[in-house]
């Protein structure tokens, strides 16, 4: 059974929002920095010959193409890492704190995922399970005939004492072509990153408070899906 | 309902907007009693805070009724409240640690990539304060939404009035923890740069504390007079060189402890300030930082500097060398009020701290345009407003 949340809340996290406005104000505040951040890195970059160091693979400035798009972000929770684990493996509970995720319904070993696309269409996307490991990790990969090729996975460590779970999520995605390509395109042009990242923190917030923090201070009027 | 609105500098209006509405288990909805005007709020009508958008309803400092509660509210409907400024989830890292301005889960996701790129991690949520800090709609309105209503609002008890509590909202709190930050130790000599609302209440708590000294540094005669009337000694900057007064009444020290109550909109004619002046006209930089500068080099050897002032991007000509070379260490951030709330509470019931001396003009909400202009314009005579909507 899928989890839904009110209509109200629904209705806010559902929302495909442009880039937030204001996003442009500091951009410009902040391009002084960038334009000079940038200079530097392009500089080191055809110095560097990507030796690994122990970093996280978001962390990279070398990007490996061949592995499609990764999308990884990384999340504090004060909550003891069984009680995250038996969360997201119900995954129908996804959809409580991933925007884009309308439903996720199991069939058989299998899980079907509604994905919402812009104009009010949606992608599905199947996926199984390629390793649990009670507590601590659980992985997934898109079936064969699945309209997009992906694979996931998600990594719950506990920290010192007091300090809560770290949670890691990596999520690969290859673009598909024709048609379904050009929806995921659209649909992920809003970058990925920022959007993994916005859904680790959803989660953070749900397991920590028990709800989705919004600023709202009313149900908007008539801007249900606003894509 | 009715809500005071920002608009652009020095456009604010009062505007009909929707009622808010229970969101989240944990919200209230409070109707507002008393709201007051914040010295900080000027840097929104001067528009020196990025992040504003037409429409987005001000006001940090309010207090009010409970009409409605959500399931998992812990507050009743008809109590009395006070509302602390910073909004804090309570079950978070930095929650359970008191540092609630530092909540990690009270900026939605969302608005938490507008301060993670300028200041490095997202920074908390705060009431009617930009979208910096998740653009809430704030308390100079009829109605307030208020999130994590089990963890901030402080019940009133029967026999206080409004006045007596309603600062327990951010400045009263804001003052004890700047003398907090000053880490006062008994003989010692504190100086006051800014005698608003928070400088007056910094001073307040920093001779509650046991300083035996407090200097207090403004323009304005009347709200020097205020800080004369707790108990400090006022310097009038443009009659007198700050720098030579200090070490002068210190001995040749200097103030074992600084704090800026003024933040980023410094006054005065100072060559540096004259600059930062232009370049924040022209966006070059955020903050004007006179006052930092000229209390760090008036801090004696080893010293404590306390910054309560608000400031939003980054600073040039900061005096590092002295800060390093005399040894200084400072203390700041947001206000992590419901820290303080208790106690202070207890000590207004007790009749030791009083909030009302500062109060100076009462209006009703439909007038707060007018008072913004003339609590902007007119700062010597307009020290503080209270609003009742």
């Amino acid at each position: 059974m899928v989890q839904r949340l009110s209509e109200p809340w629904k209705t806010l996290m559902t929302q495909h929002r442009p880039l937030h406005p204001l996003s442009a104000t500091l951009l410009f505040a902040g391009a002084a920095f960038l334009v000079a951040t940038a200079v530097t890195r392009t500089g080191r970059r055809k110095s560097v010959n990507h030796r690994r160091d122990d970093a996280p693979v978001s962390a990279s400035r070398v990007s490996t193409p061949e592995d499609g798009v990764v999308v990884a972000a990384a999340v504090t929770i004060d909550r003891p890492r069984e009680e995250l684990y038996a969360y997201w493996r119900r995954f129908e509970n996804l959809p409580s704190f991933m925007e884009n995720v309308e439903a996720v319904v199991p069939e058989g070993d299998h899980m079907r995922w509604t994905i919402s696309a812009p104009a009010g269409q949606t992608v599905d996307l199947v996926t199984k399970i390629t390793e649990d490991r009670e507590s601590e990790l659980i992985a997934w990969r898109s079936v064969l005939d699945s309209e997009i090729e992906t694979n996931g996975r998600v990594q719950f460590r506990s920290l010192a004492e007091g300090r809560g779970t770290a949670v890691e999520a990596t999520i690969r995605y290859v673009p598909p072509a024709g048609e379904i390509g050009r929806l995921v395109a659209k649909l992920f042009r809003k970058e990925p990153k920022v959007q993994g990242r916005h859904e680790l923190k959803r989660f953070k917030m749900l397991m920590e408070t028990g709800e989705v923090t919004t600023a709202q201070f009313h149900t908007p009027q008539n801007g249900s899906t606003g894509d | 309902m009715r809500a005071l609105t920002w608009h652009g500098k020095h456009d604010v209006r009062i505007d009909t907007v929707p009622d808010p509405e229970i969101l989240n288990p944990r919200d209230a909805i409070i109707k507002v009693t008393s709201t007051a005007i914040c010295g900080s709020d000027l840097h929104l009508y001067d528009a020196v805070i990025p992040g504003m958008m037409a429409g987005d309803i001000l006001g940090h400092e309010f207090m009010g009724e409970v009409v409605e509660t959500g399931p998992k509210s812990t507050l009743q409907k008809g109590q009395r409240v006070v509302v602390p400024f910073t909004i804090s989830c309570g079950q978070c890292f930095f929650c359970k640690k008191q540092q609630y301005s530092a909540c990690d889960n009270s900026n939605p996701a969302e608005t938490q990539d507008l301060t993670e790129p300028l200041y490095g991690h997202a920074i908390g949520g705060l009431f009617g304060y930009s979208h910096l800090t998740g653009g809430y709609a704030g308390g100079q309105a009829e109605y307030v939404r208020v999130p994590y209503s089990d963890v901030g609002p402080i019940i009133v008890p029967e026999e206080l009035d409004d006045e007596q509590v309603l600062f327990l909202s951010d400045i009263l709190p804001t003052g004890w923890m700047a003398a907090e930050n000053a880490q006062i130790e008994p003989g010692d000599t504190v100086a006051v740069w800014g005698c608003g609302p928070v400088g007056l209440f910094a001073i307040q708590s920093a001779l509650a504390m046991g300083a035996e000294q407090v200097i207090a540094i403004d323009h304005y005669p009347h709200r020097l007079d205020l800080a004369r009337g707790l108990g400090a000694e006022g310097l009038d900057y443009t009659q007198t060189k700050v720098g030579e007064a200090l070490l002068e009444m210190t001995g040749g020290i200097g103030p074992d402890a600084v704090i800026d109550a003024v933040g980023m909109e410094a006054h005065g004619f100072a060559p540096d300030n004259v600059l930062d002046v232009v370049k924040q006209k022209v966006g070059m930089v955020f903050d004007r930082g006179h006052v930092l500068r000229e209390a760090i080099l008036a801090c004696r050897k080893g010293g404590r500097v306390s910054m309560p002032g608000v400031y939003g991007g980054y600073l040039d000509k900061f005096p590092l060398g002295a800060f390093m070379q005399k040894g200084l260490q400072l203390r700041t951030g947001q206000t992590h009020v419901q820290r303080y709330t208790d106690n202070l509470m207890k000590e207004i019931r007790k009749g030791k701290i009083d909030t009302t001396f500062l109060i100076s003009h009462r209006l009703p909400l439909a007038d707060a345009p007018t008072a913004y202009k003339n609590f902007h314009e007119r700062q010597n005579e307009w020290t503080k407003v209270v609003l009742r909507p």
